[in-house]
């Protein structure tokens, strides 16, 4: 299956650019640095709720982390690496227990950008408005 | 059931698994995955839409924590999330790092900010406790 070899580990992010795997290689990459970014979030995210540790003073300071416009735009990159992370790992399980739907990962991958497309634009606005409203 | 399982590996990465430990920590990814769908995509969807960004602050935190099953879903949560996450960049390590000894370096420098970011977490969610307001102004 000429899919498959999209998913040859150990090849360097400008030459997985280059070739052409199409869907497959694009969602594998958009995979990768989506749960990069999320750790990245999460890393953080912990020590920002360690903070409570210290009192209300100091937590509620640190939380224009998330009020702040620019944390309001970080927490749309967010969405989008989370809600993209969730759909697409749930396609790569369903073709792992479900071995023949391999042949229509194109397909399930469009099924999966129409489901995301959606509810993240919705999400992105929803995050963005208060920017706007102060 | 480790037939299949390892089938369905094969399929996935092109190759048979190194080890059981391989195979059961992809095994991992796929359960912790699916608990992470359901439970991360919530905590998302509810702190920002349920109860709105500009409403979170100590007090609720703290609010949250003195009921027991936030305490255990967050604690799940920090859980699967952060060990969900760390296998997956153990993963990016395998692709990136191939002299044996820089691996061995970084993979264990990776093991040491799990343990402490699980450390800081779970001490947090597990032995919070909420002084309300009134109480801390009648304490000497």
């Amino acid at each position: 299956m000429a899919t498959r070899t999209v998913y040859r580990r150990g090849v360097p992010i400008l030459e997985g650019l280059r070739y052409r795997g199409r869907e497959g290689m694009f969602a594998w990459l958009l995979h990768r640095a989506s749960g990069l970014g999320i750790l990245l979030f999460l890393a953080l995210h912990i020590v920002d709720i360690f903070l409570m540790a210290f009192g209300p003073e100091i937590f509620n300071e640190l939380l224009v982390l998330y009020h702040a416009w620019w944390g309001r735009i970080m927490t749309v990159f967010l969405l989008f690496g989370v809600l993209f992370h969730a759909l697409n790992g749930f396609r790569i399980i369903v073709q792992d227990f479900w071995p023949k739907l391999w042949p229509y990962e194109r397909q399930l991958i469009w099924i999966e950008a129409a489901i995301f497309i959606p509810i993240f634009l919705w999400g992105a606005y929803q995050f963005l408005l208060p920017i706007f409203e102060h | 059931m480790n037939g299949n399982l390892s089938r369905a590996f094969v399929n996935r990465r092109g190759r048979v698994p190194h080890g059981n430990f391989e195979l059961y920590s992809w095994l991992f990814m796929r359960i912790s995955g699916l608990v992470l769908l359901i439970i991360a995509v919530f905590h998302l969807f509810y702190m920002h839409f349920a109860i709105g960004v500009d409403n979170i602050d100590y007090d609720l935190v703290a609010q949250r924590w003195t009921n027991p099953l936030w305490k255990i879903f967050d604690f799940f949560l920090l859980l699967f999330a952060l060990t969900h996450g760390i296998n997956g960049l153990r993963y990016i390590v395998d692709d990136y790092v191939h002299k044996p000894g820089w691996a061995v370096a970084v993979k264990s420098f990776i093991f040491l900010v799990y343990v402490t970011l699980l450390g800081l977490g779970a001490y947090i969610i597990l032995t919070f406790q909420f002084t309300p307001e009134s109480v801390q102004a009648a304490l000497p």
